[in-house]
């Protein structure tokens, strides 16, 4: 009771009180990291959405080109048409003869030594399951088996409708997968967390099997194996990647050739057509619509159940039958229809923005304005532009017109109705789809959803179009269905409901963009058809890291991708920065610095956020931009001898490259000669109007050809970029030393592919 | 004439700081219509350099809510709100010494560390405390396994470089 006690409380009360001061401090300074962190997550996730969509966009822009190519160019020598013919001929779909041929497995040997899963047909649920735990174990299957599992999903898939109806009156349960991409752990966990496929439980995987991840092949493998084995309650739908054409730029292709040096060919051949009959859709007690994309306001499910979904072998290029009209026409056989009978490449920046004329046959469909408009579009061109193109087109097909009649000059009279017919009844042997039945598989395809009501272009994507609640409503209302469930878009949850829950994405491919980018994700739907939604991370050492770490490594490599294409512009970004300082004092402020990027680069970024990432040193809140640029070069300039700009060209068409490279390399042997690669850079840099003089083109050319032997290997090419990739990033590992085991993708780049 | 110059400067800051917290908040506006749930707000605010009490986040956000609060944030009452924040340089970060001496207080025999469950106890007892899952975040970059506890001057060290 003396003072002593009371001051020893005193004492007690002034030390509590400042021990929940010190730990408010402590709690509020740790709450703002956090916060910081969570920025810089999302922002490191817009980088990735912006570039892989700007990448889409390029795929789309090369396939608009290279069916400018076929539609438009004239091969001035015989040579050149050759080498047109040879680009294309893969693309055609192959006859019943020729896949045949493809099917043609039985002459291949597996040898004694081989250790790898043995099939024998019909299979057997062990079977199925043996081929899961053998590719667990990392073997691979013998193109053989390949072959003749492929040949028998496609005599299954055949037999399917369109629309596949499913019941949960059967299997109790259904549970339904996303995205896969390649990426083989996230199928396997699958597997081991919700249990194989039985006759009581129904699996769909709602498309994007393939590309980007490394185990494409394997998993191709355990879903049609599954789909023989169980074929009620085995489902596939297919999504905009089973498309030979995707595959070339997004790396099915090079996986396939890489694994199965010799039959690869033949195996790429037989997937093609495999592709094209997987089915479109598949409907849950006519309840629940799951499709891969999504839907636009044209959606017709009466349609899309009708057509021959076979015809549409790629959704990147309505024609696939132009070679046999060149060859028709070279043959000067007078008694064809001529050029203007045949469909007008209505998808070309031209055929829709002009009015019709009578060289050319109108697209009526194409031109109604302020329809949703959801085809593959390239850039709108200006005004220039566009006429100078037209005069080309006009001219060519003058000439082409002149030398099939042998007159000086023609007159054609307007043929609309051959546009819309659905079969050029000369030389084609297979029937085109008609214009409105591709639009629909490629609506359902490509496009995504959208917070606002409406239907409208996908321009991100290319094709297919953003869709709005209403659409949904609309559509659910006209046939009777509770909610759609589709994919194709990355999502952090792995899973993203909207338009009121009618919508659901499900995606199943975790860390996709990198370690620790994201969660995947299955749904179930039980007999009430309630979802029930499972996620997963398949990477046990994203558990062990701390969030500050996922989100450093993610971060890394998104910021890496971002520094490439700030390099691979860097010559027009030095001119917009130039824009900002008039008085040339070397000096740019930031905000300047914000949108000279962002008008050059396009991508939607939040730059100011991502500034402090991107710009180190500053001198009085300015940026000294000609050293930062000259900074972003020096990551790039490794042992290569090719200079600065040059490099930059190649960084900036790096994946179109590398896709034109595959297209050239028909027979797959790995390299082109420098004169097909100069010939068609050439012409695609004419068509987008890349500035490059022949000299640049030859010199690109012979620097590229790294032994001098008159060929670009392609893989040597590609080498090079990686290699420079791997040199930048040796910083960020020493943050994460358990992530030796991780599932990495090949290419480190997620922009690249 | 220092007036005009003041009020130009004021102005090209105010500009500035417009475009910074409309990228900020953009970054959360999923639907595109100019909306952010109120739950990222914090962050949002965070982000922008500002380090605010969980008692003054609450303050700030009850300042741009609807009247009748409908669970998202308009960019319209935010942005003036937001500005004003930035020009009072409100909130300011705390510095690394003054961290420093928090710990220390906490810490009083000067050991250089705190205990796993002396954290624990002043991080979810005292102060605005810590929700379990913010608890075991912090556990994990900042306890040293071995010793099973915090030398904090190192962790404040680590944190700060990451920041950078």
């Amino acid at each position: 009771m003396g003072s002593g006690t009371s001051t020893q409380h005193h004492f007690a009360f002034q030390n509590a009180e400042k021990a929940f001061r010190a730990a408010a401090l402590i709690q509020r300074w740790y709450r703002r990291y956090v916060a910081r962190l969570e920025m810089r997550r999302r922002c490191t996730w817009s980088i990735f959405q912006s570039i892989e969509y700007a990448g889409q966009q390029d795929q789309v822009k090369l396939h608009n080109f290279f069916s400018y190519l076929v539609d438009h160019f004239t091969p001035s020598s015989h040579n050149e048409r050759d080498f047109l013919n040879c680009m294309f001929t893969e693309e055609r779909s192959p006859q019943a003869s020729e896949t045949q041929n493809c099917g043609d497995y039985d002459s291949i040997e597996v040898p004694d030594s081989y250790t790898g899963p043995r099939l024998s047909f019909p299979l057997l649920p062990d079977h199925a399951t043996a081929l899961v735990e053998a590719f667990r174990r990392k073997q691979r299957l013998h193109a053989r088996y390949v072959l003749n599992l492929l040949h028998e999903a496609r005599k299954h898939l055949v037999q399917l409708p369109n629309i596949n109806r499913v019941s949960t009156c059967y299997s109790e349960e259904i549970t339904v997968c996303g995205d896969l991409h390649g990426q083989l752990d996230d199928l396997i966990f699958i597997f081991y967390k919700n249990g194989l496929p039985s006759p009581e439980r129904a699996y769909v995987f709602n498309g994007d099997f393939v590309d980007r991840g490394k185990d494409s092949v394997e998993i191709l493998m355990v879903l049609f194996a599954f789909m023989l084995v169980y074929p009620k309650e085995f489902h596939l739908n297919r999504g905009n990647h089973e498309d030979h054409i995707v595959n070339l730029r997004y790396g099915f292709t090079k996986e396939v050739m890489h694994k199965y040096k010799i039959h690869g060919k033949k195996i790429l051949k037989l997937l093609q057509d495999v592709f094209c009959w997987l089915p479109l859709a598949t409907l849950v007690d006519e309840k629940v619509l799951i499709l891969h994309g999504g839907v636009s306001d044209r959606t017709d499910l009466e349609l899309l159940a009708k057509l021959d979904r076979h015809k549409i072998v790629s959704t990147m290029r309505y024609k696939t039958r132009k070679e046999n009209k060149k060859q028709a026409e070279e043959k000067g056989n007078a008694n064809q229809t001529g050029s203007a009978g045949r469909p007008s490449p209505w998808f070309l920046p031209q055929s829709r923005s002009l009015p019709s004329s009578p060289l050319r046959p109108s697209t009526h469909k194409a031109h109604r304005a302020g329809r949703s408009s959801s085809v593959p579009c390239g850039v709108p061109l200006d005004p220039k532009e566009l006429s100078r193109r037209v005069r080309r087109s006009v001219d060519l097909e003058l000439e082409r017109c002149r030398q099939q009649a042998g007159f000086p000059a023609i007159k054609e009279k307007e043929e609309p109705s051959s546009s819309e017919s659905e079969v050029d009844s000369d030389a084609e042997e297979q029937p085109q789809p008609t214009p409105e039945e591709w639009r629909q598989v490629v609506d359902i395809l490509w496009s995504d959803p959208m917070a606002q009501e409406g239907c409208r272009a996908n321009t991100v994507r290319g094709g297919g179009c953003y869709f709005g609640p209403n659409v949904t409503e609309r559509l659910l209302q006209k046939y009777h269905l509770q909610f759609l469930i589709r994919s194709h878009e990355c999502k952090p949850e792995g899973y993203e409901f909207c338009h009121s829950r009618k919508v659901l994405t499900i995606f199943s491919a975790s860390n996709y963009y990198e370690v620790g980018s994201n969660r995947g994700a299955y749904v179930k739907l039980g007999p009430d058809l309630t979802p029930h939604i499972m996620q997963f991370q398949a990477n046990k050492a994203t558990h062990t890291l701390t969030m500050r770490q996922r989100i450093s490594r993610v971060e890394e490599s998104a910021l890496r991708a971002l520094r490439e294409k700030l390099f691979a512009h860097s010559s027009d970004i030095l001119v917009e920065f130039k824009k900002h300082d008039k008085d040339e004092t070397g000096l740019i402020a930031l905000s300047d610095w914000a949108a000279a990027v962002e008008s050059v680069l396009h991508l939607g970024l939040p730059w100011r956020m991502l500034r402090p990432q991107l710009v180190s040193s500053l001198t009085d809140n300015k940026l000294a931009y000609k050293s930062w640029l000259e900074n972003l070069a020096k990551e790039k300039l490794s042992q290569q001898n090719i200079q600065s700009s040059l490099l930059e060209t190649l960084y900036r068409n790096r994946s179109n490259l590398e896709t034109i490279f595959r297209i050239i390399d028909s027979d797959h042997s790995g390299s082109i000669s420098l004169d097909e690669f100069r010939h068609t850079w050439k012409l695609f840099s004419s068509h987008m109007n890349i500035d490059i003089t022949d000299d640049c083109i030859c010199d690109l050319a012979r620097s590229i050809d790294f032994n001098k032997d008159g060929h670009i290997d392609i893989n040597e090419f590609l080498e090079a970029f990686r290699l420079v990739e791997q040199s930048c990033s040796g910083g960020d590992v020493s943050d994460c030393p358990q992530v030796t085991n991780s599932s990495n993708r090949d290419c480190s780049s997620p922009g690249a592919h | 004439m220092a007036d005009d110059r003041d009020r130009d400067s004021t102005e090209v800051a105010v500009a500035e700081f417009h475009k910074k917290i409309k990228e900020a908040f953009e970054v959360f506006d999923h639907e595109s219509n100019n909306t952010v749930d109120v739950r990222e707000v914090g962050t949002i605010i965070r982000s922008l350099g500002c380090c605010p009490s969980e008692g003054e986040l609450h303050d700030l956000i009850a300042e741009v809510e609807e009247e009748e609060p409908t669970g998202y944030i308009r960019f319209e009452k935010f942005l003036p709100v937001m500005t004003e924040v930035l020009l009072e340089r409100r909130y300011r970060p705390i510095p690394e010494d003054i961290l420093l001496r928090a710990f220390e207080v906490l810490d009083p025999a000067k050991q250089g560390f705190l205990s796993k469950d002396e954290l624990i106890k002043y991080m979810t007892e005292e102060g605005e405390p810590f929700s379990q899952e913010e608890m075991e975040e912090m556990l994990s970059a900042a306890i040293d396994p071995e010793s099973n506890s915090i030398h904090y001057k190192d962790y404040i060290t680590m944190m700060v470089i990451d920041e950078n």
